[in-house]
């Protein structure tokens, strides 16, 4: 790196490591970040190219990507639904997700490869939406809700006990989720999951289940990890009006 | 005040979400009545005559919006809108695991009645029981010819689609469920045009929400007459709510509507544990402008919460008792809408960006007074400058919450200077520079 040239009229010499590409760090972004006014025009050039691979602008072919059937068997039916094929993105989108337990970039690819968009398109559906995981996740996947009513009863310690019992650091999983070191879980603090009547909940590989008592987290932890159902009493499922069985009706013309 | 089941009605039997039982029950009769005696303009016009309104949030009359759809042949399209994301809000996913052929005569009736030829259910990701729960009904529902082609040998045919979404709150805003529903990012749009005349795939389009639709096949069937004798004047019918936060018996509950608030908090609900006392709530989900002690006794209606500066929304009560720091329930609601804007709008993006850091200030003790003015007039310029209401809906409830809390504010504020006792009013000298600039 020899100069920084505001002006952009010469071209010094490129960073050797954009020279090279994009590469990885452990923070999923390729090289020392720099504000782009203090590179020159052949630096921005060269940042702009390694932000937009050319595999990822056009749309593969059918032949170039390996696609496992099963996979292509449930993109395909998804894009027969919709009047438009593109609405199949996110059923698409959530075929890879189930069958790689994340959507991986060879997964995009290949589901943009079936429905005949470019891998960039794909990717940047799934990057709006929480669902969708863009690195791998531990095998269970448990979201605490910590919004409003699960806050107000407790959410905040159910996760962090979540955090401790699974190894997860309560940092990320208040953001993003993050996993255990075993690869068994991943725990995340989530935005309202629509269940406040059994709060403080959580979606435990989307089953819900409340309210979670706090010492029942290790125990679910422990059941999760012998490959049990983690609190069967407690399933969302089996749960019965909160007014009971008997409350009085409308009356309508057919009771008369 | 006890509950008025009509929705709710045999809500736990066992097997009601087969066909079998569902039929039992005198389901899909409003479909027959609906497709042997009446013209589909008859059967919006008996809507609209039942003053029924939209139990999604804004309580729109239902009738209304189904006449804006153009009349004539061309691909019209109906989104049952099941994406359920407002906080406190969870009686669609009551229903529609326990009663979804109840949703899928409501859906069939309306896809009729504006002549839409496709129809889609847009659930949320995270229901993912009850979108499976959806998908075995709306099988049974085309094998027994009552949902696809030719509907019980009538002319009428549409196809319907359980759509999962992926999670996004705003896509319960009605343009950006339609993009999602593309297929794209789920960004608002520019309105106008409105859906009923541009939506899905560029075609006129009804997007109703679950509970919306469910009371449909009750009114075709019973009558608007009938509907109407039930709830006030201008809030007829039925209503789901959901009550939850500092309440001993969470849980959805069915009402007439206009009845007073404390009947559903404290009546039904149980009120706060025993000793404590309502300190603030909210009577429509997390956007609706927050209530307090006083206004407990108002009627629960769309005008009531409405003439109180608030509104009835998804019908989603939080109650907080007195143990809760209103400053921190303001960041915690604020950071709910700060990590779902879309980014699309800058009021919205920023908004909700710097009210939630201000907030932080204000729990942290590193905020003067002032700074709630600066929060305030924030609010104000976030409402109704935005493509769509997410920004409105942050910017509603945190503004009431300081407007109407603002002395516990200032106590926060006051009592955290304290704590870490620095002078307020520091000599600037005392004060490291704050860098300014992009690269701070």
């Amino acid at each position: 790196m020899s100069t920084h040239d505001r002006q952009g009229n010469e071209t010094p010499a490129i960073d050797p490591a954009l020279e090279q590409g994009p590469q990885t760090s452990e923070h999923g972004r390729s090289g020392p970040l720099r504000p782009t006014d203090e590179l020159s025009a052949a630096e921005r050039q060269a940042l702009i190219a390694s932000m937009s691979p050319e595999d990822a602008e056009r749309v593969p072919e059918l032949h170039e990507v390996e696609v496992p059937p099963e996979l292509r068997e449930k993109i395909e039916e998804a894009m027969s639904r919709y009047p438009q094929l593109r609405s199949a993105s996110i059923p698409a989108l959530w075929a890879v997700q189930r069958h790689y337990g994340w959507c991986s970039p060879e997964g995009i690819r290949q589901a943009a490869a079936v429905m005949g968009v470019s891998p960039a398109y794909l990717q940047s559906v799934a990057s709006f939406y929480d669902l969708f995981r863009l690195t791998p996740t531990g095998r269970n996947r448990i979201l605490v809700c910590h919004n409003i009513s699960c806050w107000m009863r407790g959410a905040d310690d159910v996760l962090k006990r979540f955090c401790e019992a699974a190894g997860v650091d309560p940092h990320e999983a208040e953001h993003n989720g993050g996993n255990s070191p075993d690869g068994e879980f991943f725990v995340q603090g989530f935005e309202c999951l629509g269940a406040c009547d059994i709060a403080p909940m959580a979606s435990i590989n989307e089953h819900y289940y409340g309210p979670i008592e706090l010492d029942e987290v290790e125990t679910v932890i422990d059941r999760l990890r012998r490959g049990e159902d983690p609190l069967p009493e407690k399933d969302i499922r089996k749960r019965t009006l909160a007014g009971g069985a008997e409350a009085p009706e409308v009356e309508t013309n057919a009771d008369a | 005040m006890p509950e008025r089941r009509l929705l709710f009605k045999n809500l736990d039997e066992p097997g009601l979400r087969t066909l079998d039982v569902y039929k039992r029950r005198g389901g899909y009769r409003a479909l027959e009545r609906a497709i042997r005696e009446l013209e589909p303009d008859q059967i919006i016009a008996e809507i609209e005559e039942s003053g029924l309104r939209g139990r999604g949030g804004a309580g729109f009359s239902m009738g209304k919006k189904g006449s804006f759809l153009p009349r004539g042949d061309m691909p019209k399209y109906l989104c049952c809108n099941a994406d359920e994301s407002e906080p406190g809000t969870f009686k669609d996913r009551e229903l529609m695991f326990k009663n979804p052929h109840g949703l899928i005569e409501g859906i069939v009736i309306a896809a009729i009645a504006v002549g839409a030829q496709h129809a889609f259910i847009f659930i949320r990701g995270e229901y993912w029981d009850v979108a499976d729960v959806l998908d075995a009904a709306v099988r049974e529902a085309y094998d027994a010819g009552l949902v696809g082609e030719r509907i019980l040998g009538s002319n009428h045919s549409v196809q319907l689609v359980v759509h999962r979404g992926a999670g996004a709150y705003i896509c319960g805003e009605e343009t950006a469920l339609l993009d999602s529903l593309e297929g794209k990012r789920g960004n608002p749009r520019l309105k106008p045009p409105f859906p009923a005349v541009q939506g899905l795939y560029g075609g006129p389009t009804l997007i109703n929400n679950v509970e919306t639709l469910m009371n449909v096949p009750h009114i075709i069937r019973h009558g608007a007459e009938w509907y109407k004798r039930l709830g006030t004047e201008q809030s007829t019918g039925t209503k789901v709510v959901s009550v939850s936060g500092h309440v001993q018996r969470p849980g959805n509950y069915e009402i007439e509507l206009g009845i007073p608030a404390r009947e559903i908090i404290f009546g039904l609900a149980g009120g706060p544990p025993p000793g404590r006392r309502v300190k603030v709530w909210f009577p429509g989900g997390s956007s609706a402008p927050v209530l307090t002690e006083e206004e407990l006794d108002l009627p629960y209606s769309f005008e009531s919460m409405a003439e109180a500066g608030s509104m009835l929304g998804s019908g989603a009560i939080i109650v907080g008792d007195d143990t809760v720091s209103v400053p921190e329930l303001a960041l915690r609601t604020a950071r709910f809408y700060h990590h779902e804007s879309c980014g699309k709008c800058s009021p919205c993006r920023e908004g909700t960006n710097w009210t939630v850091k201000m907030l932080e200030r204000v729990v942290r003790g590193e905020a003067t007074p002032m700074d709630l003015d600066i929060i305030a007039s924030v609010q104000e310029n976030i409402i109704g400058n935005c493509l769509c209401v997410l920004g409105d809906a942050m910017a509603m409830p945190v503004g009431s919450m300081v407007r109407k809390f603002r002395h516990e504010f200032e106590e926060v504020i006051e009592r955290a200077r304290a704590a870490h006792g620095g002078p307020l009013d520091a000599a600037p000298d005392d004060v490291p520079p704050v860098p300014l600039g992009v690269h701070a």
